[in-house]
């Protein structure tokens, strides 16, 4: 290889100069496409440390109530249902637009606020009944501690995820955000499925695993 | 969109611009180059005031029950030193660099996502003043730099200096994850036609490994601080060992974060050295593809060695026994890359201008705090030598020997391109030798003292235990050190009007940045280059023999 590369040289000032070979065009994500990933591969580390930390944490309580007293299945597996539900109305929203139908995202993104609200409410309500009822505040014990810090952190998530969505909205009656650019549709979409996975861990680990 | 505005400001301005303009146009810049000159600026400013804190602490141990500063002082100055020296300047001079070369490099013309660089820039250093804010508290936190609970529960830290602590890492944190996650977009999305990844500037793949350890690390310590900051102000519990709580939690969380950070702060290190190296050797770099793997098996064995900083709280055999073989893995790729530096150098036609002595003096330095890292790294030598001034001397060796020696050989080799003017030579030979021998006197007594028993973080000692000689030494080599960085900064600013003409390319050398005008203008390249091998500059320089005949 080497020996060829040489003759090659020696012969070229005489003659041309070496012709380099023509350039494969790379295949690769998006500039936001990798920023959203990288973000959310950030995400799961933080996500990551207060979930081990809840379950660090587990019946360490000095006082109750206990996670097997104060939590309640009903009203978080309907907010769990409509969380997973956006997920899928979210995907149709995307998939409209880039249909270019443009009443049809609007709708299903819609559609999508309004499933993130109420899941939203549902947390409120549950949150109302937890301080209420039995008293379970964040300085407590250990379990309100690490409950609302790690579920809190979720619902700030899911209200960041609302705020944006709201916004693209906005831009989307302005006609700002059209079939012409879905980009970012489609970045807020994968961060809002990142947002409904988290839930299922967090669902998982808080309501069915450590309870 | 930035991109497009920019031309019109790149039009030969006239020489007096009001000063109100200047700044203007400097706080509101979306340039990579111009983020990367505040960052570096930043980062020095904060390496003075860290500095001063550290003489402070030296003067202090000068005399056996001396009381210049007293303990609580002492505390608070240990405490701004190792947070400032590691949060405030040594990941912005990095991520400055970095934001300064990386799109130089990859044949870009920016940041992929400019604005975003300017909020992490301006989030860290408001970070960093929010942090210092916390002497108008009435002094500032005395915790440590790692901050272990309970000290930093309000039982024991009072006042709200703490908070300010806290707080201003949490901010400065978000800074830093904004640069990680633009270095990734960026080096994986915006590089130039032809430049595959296996042909970018090894600095790039440094970058990028140290942006992936940015977003596997930082987020847990933003966490920690939350948990901290919860049980300060709103009576949670995390670290509360009274309700059930674990002051041990908050170590396995920091040092989980402390040690990828560690990596964090040489990983772009190796790679400007590999940059240096080569063409201070006429040479290419040796082993590349080794060099690039040895990089990313450092960043994942990075993320399982944390609890080596935990031996003597008394873990499980099995977990120390885990933590030791994994502190001695890293230690494998680390000596890779070592030996292909060496190669490098090997038969090469070596010059000693300034970048090569520094880069000189980062390898015999780090060497040396690589080798007592190992030796810390076996648990049972760590039982004796934990919390002593052996270790103080480790992690500066690595730290000072390490980073700061591959920073300076960094800004000596590209402070050309970024003014247009050549440094003092003179003036850099003074400040490596002073630096050099002060660094070697003050943090080579430290592990004889260490060894002696001293441990860190007291603020006195009696004349009977035989260490004064040894910290009057210690001292001696701060204040030999210290005129070090006055030279430097006192060079970088004469330079800046007196030095020599750079031209495009002073050192010969084969990477794109170098292809541009010094300074390069704001949009980098007239043309986006087309890259053929991992030497464009070089086949552009030699287009009868070029490097990619023989890739």
């Amino acid at each position: 290889m080497s020996a060829a590369g040489i003759v090659t040289a020696g012969q070229a000032t005489e003659r041309t100069l070496p012709v380099p070979p023509a350039i494969v065009a790379e295949r690769t994500l998006s500039p936001g496409q990798w920023g959203l990933l990288s973000f959310l591969v950030s995400e799961v580390a933080l996500f990551g440390t207060l979930i081990v930390t809840y379950v660090f944490y587990l019946g360490n309580n000095v006082v109750g109530p206990t996670p097997a007293q104060a939590l309640k299945l009903p009203l978080v597996l309907f907010t769990t249902a409509c969380l997973l539900a956006s997920s899928g109305t979210v995907h149709l929203a995307e998939r409209n637009l880039r249909r270019g139908n443009q009443g049809g995202f609007m709708q299903w993104w819609l559609a999508t606020i309004v499933l993130g609200a109420v899941f939203l409410g549902g947390t409120g309500y549950e949150w109302h009944d937890l301080i209420y009822r039995y008293q379970l505040t964040i300085s407590r014990n250990l379990f309100g501690t690490t409950y609302y810090t790690l579920v809190g952190l979720h619902a700030l998530h899911v209200t960041g995820g609302l705020i944006l969505m709201v916004i693209v909205l906005g831009l989307a009656l302005h006609r700002q955000v059209t079939t012409a650019n879905p980009e970012g549709v489609g970045l807020v979409s994968y961060y809002w499925h990142f947002v409904d996975v988290v839930w299922v861990v967090v669902f998982t680990v808080v309501y069915l695993l450590g309870r | 969109m930035a991109i497009v505005e920019e031309p019109l400001k790149a039009t030969p301005q006239p020489a007096a611009l009001p000063w109100t303009a200047v700044l203007h146009d400097w706080v509101t810049t979306v340039d990579h180059k111009k983020i990367g000159i505040m960052y570096v600026l930043m980062a020095v400013v904060f390496l003075v005031v860290g500095g001063v804190e550290a003489l402070l602490l030296r003067w202090q141990l000068l005399w056996p029950r001396y009381d210049f500063l007293g303990p609580d002082v002492f505390n608070q100055m240990f405490t701004m030193h190792g947070t400032t020296m590691v949060f405030f300047m040594g990941m912005p001079i990095l991520i400055g660099i970095g934001n300064y070369l990386v799109p130089l490099m990859i044949g870009a013309r920016d940041m992929a996502f400019p604005r975003l660089n300017a909020l992490g820039f301006w989030v860290t250093l408001f970070g960093g003043l929010l942090v210092y804010f916390s002497f108008a508290t009435g002094g500032a936190p005395a915790i440590g730099w790692f901050a272990y609970s309970p000290l930093t529960e309000r039982t024991f830290a009072r006042s709200t200096a703490t908070d300010f602590w806290a707080l201003g890492l949490m901010v400065s944190g978000v800074g830093t994850l904004a640069a990680g996650v633009n270095f990734i977009a960026t080096i994986l999305a915006m590089r130039a036609p032809g430049m595959a990844l296996h042909k970018v500037p090894f600095f790039v793949w440094t970058m990028l490994w140290t942006s992936v350890l940015i977003i596997f690390a930082i987020p847990p310590l933003t966490a920690g601080l939350a948990m901290v900051l919860l049980d300060r102000n709103l009576g949670a519990h995390f670290f509360d060992v009274q309700n059930g709580g674990s002051a041990l939690w908050w170590q396995h969380i920091f040092w989980f974060f402390g040690h990828p950070e560690v990596y964090i702060l040489i990983l772009p290190v190796f790679g400007m050295v590999s940059e240096i190296i080569p063409v201070f050797a006429r040479k290419v770099l040796f082993g590349y593809e080794f060099m690039a793997a040895a990089t990313a098996a450092i960043t994942f064995i990075s993320l399982g060695v944390w609890a080596h900083h935990m031996f003597t709280v008394g873990m499980s055999r099995t977990a120390d026994l885990f933590f030791i073989m994994s502190t001695f893995m890293i230690s494998i790729p680390t000596g890779i890359k070592f030996f292909n530096w060496l190669a490098t150098m090997y038969g090469g036609r070596i010059s000693f201008a300034s970048p090569m002595l520094f880069c000189i003096g980062f390898l015999s330095m780090f060497l040396i705090g690589g080798l007592t890292g190992i030796m810390l790294g076996a648990a049972p030598f760590d039982f004796q030598l934990q919390d002593t001034y052996f270790l103080i001397g480790h992690f500066h060796f690595v730290l000072i020997g390490g980073t700061l020696f591959g920073v300076f050989a960094g800004i000596h080799y590209w402070y050309p391109k970024v003014t247009g003017r050549m440094l003092s030579e003179r003036l850099a030979r003074w400040q490596f030798w002073l630096l050099y021998v002060g660094f070697l006197l003050t943090f080579g007594t430290m592990h004889i003292s260490g060894v002696l028993g001293m441990p860190r973080r007291i603020y006195t000692y009696d004349a009977d235990r035989g260490w004064a000689l040894l910290n009057q030494l210690t001292t001696l080599g701060a204040i030999i050190q210290a005129p070090s960085f006055a030279i430097f900064v006192y060079n970088a600013l004469w330079s800046l009007r007196h030095g020599r003409p750079a031209g495009d390319d002073p050192w010969d050398a084969w990477t794109l940045e170098w292809a541009t005008t010094s300074p390069p203008p704001t949009y980098n390249f007239d043309l986006i280059p087309t890259v053929h091998s991992r030497r464009p500059l070089w086949d552009l320089k030699h287009p009868d023999d070029p490097d990619w005949q023989y890739d």
